[in-house]
């Protein structure tokens, strides 16, 4: 309160002949009249490109420029020529295979065992009494703690890397399909006994089908997760793979092959989490419906 | 009243105490074959409880007595219950195998006239067609006896009357014994054949609906019903209060549609 000359009967006076400026002379102050948008626009349809595009730009510049010292991080081009290099010499493709696969073979694992466990634990009382408690007090291990460990007990070989990436795999399976299933709704269960379902109707029916939400979320994080697993498993005395490709790249300060790498990896992360939203779409059409 | 036969449900001194909600005092209760028997009382009066009793859903209660119930029996839940991840069809044979299910499921589809809906999801459907769908996955199981709980009470009332009519008619052309709780008294003079009123976990009444065909002997006599129902239940209102006659039942096909 600086002033008393500042008090409610004035502004408002001050609006009133502001207002009939602008009617005047039509939109000379916008802002004084219609209210101030403060929600976000309409979004453009690829508008998300912009900032990855921009980056490159900027990149392709730095490099052209000789701002960006190419033995720190070569131009994007050469990313490019590099990659179609190591494609005609077969290199690339020869590591995604293996990459793929230890990927594919932990994510099966994990998924499978993640399954059976959710439902053992959360059908029967005796289950959940010795599986939840146990995997949630390993859960606080972090599981790149436990690598030394599984290397003493299967070895360095490919056991251990699937292994890794195949637990890694398994929480977000089990913690999601459990909870899912845990959550099912008393009346369905009711409804099972009245229709007299068998055990296996009721799992087949009624439980799977209401944890499969759960299971596809926990598909989401397990498969971002076997990706991370595999890089740092492909770090450890790998002979094949996109990991070793660049670990092998970093002893020749090949930066151009590293950067492949990890196009590579970011590559494979996108597309198999498009593959699981697709999947997700599929098997749970029931809820699209909704949305709809 | 004396049935030559054994009666398809026996209920004897059924007492049931649970710590959360509902008490049964000893009750007895006979139903006869293909008899339709409406239980009428307040919420809390324990009619959901004799109810789950006897479909043997009540496996936290407390207690003890005779009940002799059939093994073919149904029921038909207050909402519709659906599986939302099975379409129509999948819901109502679920649980039954043989090669003909789908079959049998498509024409008790039909008899609830909705024949062509086999493939929609349940969510796709309204509260009455769900109710619908409830039905016929409860009669394609020929059940001896149908058990509802306020099956209607999640609809709205055009529809509830609707309901009412399709309810008669599949009871009249199947014969199961049901066992409908309601606290409606007008629904359950319209529907049944005997009213069990139950008044703090124990029958206070056991009344026989004998209403004339017709004319205005049959509306005196619901009148008459209706104003005892409503005062045993402790509604101290003008028995003609609220209630509206119903009009004269025509041909219920197309009638029923929209629900």
């Amino acid at each position: 309160m600086s002033s008393p000359t500042i008090r409610s009967p004035r502004p408002a006076l001050v609006r009133i002949a502001s207002l009939k400026r602008t009617t005047l002379a039509s939109q000379a102050k916008p802002s004084a009249g219609r209210p101030r948008r403060l929600g976000l626009g309409k979004p453009l349809s690829y508008g998300w490109v912009l900032g990855p595009a921009l980056l490159i730009g900027l990149w392709s510049i730095g490099s052209l420029t000789g701002f960006i010292d190419a033995r720190m991080l070569p131009a994007p081009w050469v990313a490019v020529t590099t990659g179609a290099d190591l494609i005609r010499e077969g290199r690339l493709q020869e590591n995604l295979a293996v990459s793929a696969t230890r990927a594919l073979a932990g994510l099966a694992i994990g998924v499978i065992v993640g399954v059976v466990l959710a439902l053992a634990s959360g059908l029967s009382l005796v289950g959940g009494y010795l599986i939840d408690g146990l995997v949630q007090i390993k859960r606080a291990i972090p599981i790149l703690a436990v690598i030394p460990l599984i290397i003493l007990w299967v070895g360095i070989g490919e056991t251990m890397k699937v292994t890794v990436i195949a637990l890694t795999v398994f929480f977000p399976i089990y913690i999601h399909t459990h909870s899912a299933l845990r959550s099912i709704d008393l009346k369905y269960v009711e409804l099972a006994e009245t229709l007299k379902l068998s055990r296996w109707a009721f799992i087949r029916h009624v439980v799977f089908p209401g944890a499969l939400p759960g299971l596809m979320i926990g598909l989401r994080f397990g498969v971002t997760a076997a990706w991370l697993a595999l890089v740092v498993v492909e770090q450890l005395n790998a002979t094949s793979g996109i990991g070793y490709m660049i670990d092998l790249a970093r002893s020749y300060a090949q930066t151009d092959v590293m950067l492949v790498g990890l196009v590579v990896y970011a590559f494979l992360g996108l597309t198999s989490d498009a593959a699981v939203r697709l999947l997700e779409k599929k098997t749970l059409s029931w809820r699209r419906t909704l949305a709809q | 009243m004396s049935p030559p036969a054994p009666p398809l449900v026996r209920v004897r001194n059924l007492v049931r105490r649970f710590t959360l909600k509902g008490v049964l005092n000893g009750i007895d209760l006979d139903i006869r074959k293909g008899e339709f028997v409406a239980i009428l009382g307040r919420s809390g009066c324990g009619k959901s409880t004799l109810l789950r009793a006897i479909a043997a859903l009540d496996h936290e209660a407390e207690g003890s007595g005779e009940l002799i119930v059939p093994h073919r029996l149904s029921v038909v839940f207050q909402d519709a219950r659906l599986l939302p991840w099975r379409r129509v069809l999948d819901n109502v044979i679920l649980g039954l195998d043989g090669p003909n299910a789908a079959e049998r499921g498509r024409q008790a589809l039909e008899e609830v006239e909705l024949a062509g809906r086999e493939q929609s999801w349940p969510s796709e459907l309204s509260g009455g067609e769900q109710q619908r769908v409830a039905l016929a996955r409860s009669l394609v199981r020929e059940p001896e006896l149908l058990l509802a709980d306020e099956p209607f009470g999640a609809l709205d009332a055009l529809t509830r009357l609707r309901m009412h009519v399709l309810l008669r008619r599949l009871s009249e052309r199947h014969k199961p014994a049901v066992l409908l709780v309601t606290h409606d008294v007008d629904e359950a003079i319209e529907l049944a054949d005997r009213v069990v009123l139950l008044e703090a976990g124990r029958i206070a009444a056991d009344v026989a609906i004998d209403l004339p065909p017709s004319g205005p002997a049959r509306r005196d006599r619901i009148v008459a019903l209706r104003g005892q129902f409503l005062g045993l239940l402790g509604v101290e209102i003008d028995p003609l209060e609220g209630w509206s006659e119903p009009a004269p039942e025509r041909s219920s096909q197309t009638e029923l549609r929209p629900i």
